[in-house]
């Protein structure tokens, strides 16, 4: 596809269909409306299918049913919405489905605001359905990152049978900016467990392939079964913390301030190292892309440079992605965060007056705005 | 000597789990023979819900998707939408369908989702152990209702065809009975027109099964047969509620 000027939300749902997604359950939520709508004009004429759901618990479980069956299949959703997904995102996971889940996240807690944020961190790496399991979470930094990250999330989500999330704030969904689409074929992995019609008769199932009867379920009543689930997942896990771990370096080499940002706000940082270059001071962003795995190992060997005197966090939240800094820093530098709240979006020149004043000072917690 | 009778290859050879008397038995039994003799098992794809049926994968030969509870519904639309040659149904509880479930089973029915649901009305929650169900009757104790359901605090119990059938997406709902001979014939009657009308393309169909429940309504397997007929069929009035078919 040519280079062509598009709005994220728009360019998430045409990189999906460029790699083979081809069925869409969804309820409209602001900011992320032009997902569906695109989807609901554009998979018919790809000889897909869009549903929209009667809620977002409906969504997830119409997911669940067309993933059961092997389909390249998506949803998206901001923020509350994702919310309610939780329990089907769990379930999900227990049967070891594939899936992409995109979250143009805005503001809260509850009804919050639709203006953007970064706020569903936590809701995103840290679990927020029941039970022990990790999501592979990507966290794109402008529109072309996002239909790329969109793309990898379904061959990653096919390939380790499980629910991949792109999660990115408001503001990436509405933004428009220059970007290409790649036509990708969709790799074929192996998918026998596929439920979707199977003779008792021939042992074989509905594509004529012999495999045993499918069941695909999360249910383990025994709990030395649901510990050998768990342990198969969290095997998998390791591959993926192996394996799938992405991160952008910006002049980090000799850098006095480490920042750590993603999304829009490694955006406002790049502003700010340069502003904080024009006076003198040298800073760097390690920026990550998986925000599990997060790119711990990146940011400890960042931070662990004679030159660096602070690592500074900064978020559209009140401190989410900090606690995974700070794990990675292990207490080697000092960690001073700057997030602003509420949805609102932070300045280069009040992250570079607090960058500044913090170089004098220890660990700094601010929430900007007051 | 010949056999003269044998259990439909549907059905696996599994031992069920249902208590004594339940007839959850009976309906995957006449579920299975439907599905047989339609010629469909090797094309279909179940869904069970949560609720004492949450094993019916393990008792039907054919394909099956476990869903969350209430979401069966949501679970069959998204099969039917990507595989739509394929019959698609959702066997679930009261608990599961009229209350937790209720915007999923009425969504379904509204967008005339070319699948069958099975309903089975057994007026309480079997599987936690008898707490009061939107179908429990006015006055029938359950283990959060303890002086019976008191229509003051907490209404009166849920029509559930008759709502499904005030759909137009509808296409088929009736409600049956497993308590007699009569009956299980009459059901299995519906239940093969309801999977039928899907075979042909048709739209969403649903019957909706009375069954016992001994153990959480503490009575005999007789004593519950005699119960459901005395109290539940005069307040579920069975029959068909919607055919758009014809002969209703
Ligand atoms: C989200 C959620 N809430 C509650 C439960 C607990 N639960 C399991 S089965 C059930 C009720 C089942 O009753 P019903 O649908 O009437 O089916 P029956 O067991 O009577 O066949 C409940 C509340 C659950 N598993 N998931
Ligand atoms: S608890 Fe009730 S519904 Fe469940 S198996 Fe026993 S008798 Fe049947």
């Amino acid at each position: 596809m040519a280079r062509m000027l598009m709005k994220g939300n728009e360019a998430v749902a045409e990189a999906a269909i460029a790699c083979g997604c081809r069925y869409f359950f969804g309820y409209p939520i602001t900011p992320q409306n032009e997902i569906p709508e695109t989807m609901s004009k554009r998979l018919p004429e790809v000889g897909g299918v869009y549903v929209q759901a009667e809620s977002e618990v409906a969504s997830i479980n119409m997911v669940y049913g067309a993933a059961g069956c092997g389909a390249r299949v998506m949803t998206s959703s901001s923020s509350v919405g994702i919310a309610l997904m939780q329990e089907g995102i769990s379930y999900m996971v227990g049967a070891e489905l594939p899936a992409v889940i995109v979250n143009m996240m805005r503001g809260g807690p509850g009804l919050g605001s639709i203006q953007p944020s970064q706020g569903d961190y936590n809701m995103s790496v840290k679990g927020g359905g029941s039970g022990d399991y990790k999501l592979l979470t990507y966290t794109p930094g402008n529109v072309q990152e996002t239909c790329d990250l969109v793309q990898r999330a379904f061959d990653r989500a096919a390939k380790y049978r499980t629910v991949v999330q792109v999660i990115a704030d408001g503001i990436i969904g509405q933004m428009m900016e220059p970007i290409e689409i790649k036509t990708v074929e969709p790799v074929q992995y192996d998918d026998s467990w596929a439920s979707k019609g199977w003779d008792y008769k021939t042992g074989r199932g509905f594509d004529g392939q012999e495999r045993p009867k499918s069941i695909i379920n999360s249910l383990y009543i025994e709990p030395e079964e649901l510990e050998v689930l768990t342990h198969r997942l969290f095997d998998k896990y390791a591959i993926i913390e192996k394996e799938e771990v992405m991160y952008e370096e910006y002049k980090t080499e000799g850098a006095e301030i480490l920042f750590v940002a993603y999304g829009s706000v490694s955006r406002i940082v790049k502003n700010v190292i340069e502003v904080l270059e024009s006076k003198g001071i040298k800073a760097g962003l390690v920026r990550p892309i998986t925000a599990w795995p997060f790119p711990s190992e990146a940011v400890y060997n960042a931070a662990n440079q004679d030159s660096v005197k602070k690592v500074i966090v900064t978020e559209m939240s009140a401190g989410q992605m900090l606690e995974d800094v700070r794990l990675a820093v292990r207490a080697i530098k000092p960690v001073s965060f700057y997030g602003r709240v509420g949805s609102q979006i932070p300045t280069p020149e009040e992250i570079v007056d607090f960058a500044i004043a913090d170089l004098k000072k220890d660990e700094e917690f601010v929430l900007g705005g007051r | 000597m010949g056999v003269v009778f044998q259990k439909t290859p549907v059905l696996t050879d599994v031992t069920l789990h249902y208590c004594p008397g339940c007839t959850h038995g009976i309906i995957h039994r006449i579920v299975a023979e439907v599905l047989e003799e339609l010629g469909v098992a090797e094309r279909t794809v179940g869904v069970c819900p949560v609720g004492c049926s949450v094993f019916a994968y393990k008792y039907f030969n054919i394909d099956f998707h476990e869903a969350a509870h209430g979401r069966a519904p949501a679970v069959a639309t998204g099969i039917k939408r990507c595989q739509p040659d394929r019959i698609v149904f959702s066997y679930q509880g009261d608990g599961d369908l009229a209350s937790i479930g209720n915007a999923e089973i009425n969504h379904a029915a509204m967008r005339a989702e070319k699948i069958t649901t099975i309903f089975v009305n057994n007026c309480i929650y079997g599987m936690t152990g008898g707490q009061m169900a939107p179908t429990t009757l006015v006055g029938m104790k359950a283990t959060t209702a303890p002086l019976g359901r008191d229509s003051d605090h907490y209404g009166f119990p849920m029509k559930v065809s008759e709502m499904i059938a005030s759909h137009d997406g509808a296409y088929y709902v009736e409600r049956v009975s497993v308590d007699s001979t009569k009956n299980i014939i009459g059901a299995k009657k519906a239940i093969k027109k309801a999977f039928q009308y899907q075979v042909e393309g048709k739209g969403f169909t649903f019957i909706e099964v009375l069954s016992t429940c001994p153990s959480n309504w503490a009575k005999t397997p007789v004593e519950s047969i005699k119960w459901l007929q005395e109290n539940m069929i005069p307040a579920f009035p069975l029959g068909v509620k919607k055919d758009k078919g014809g002969e209703a």
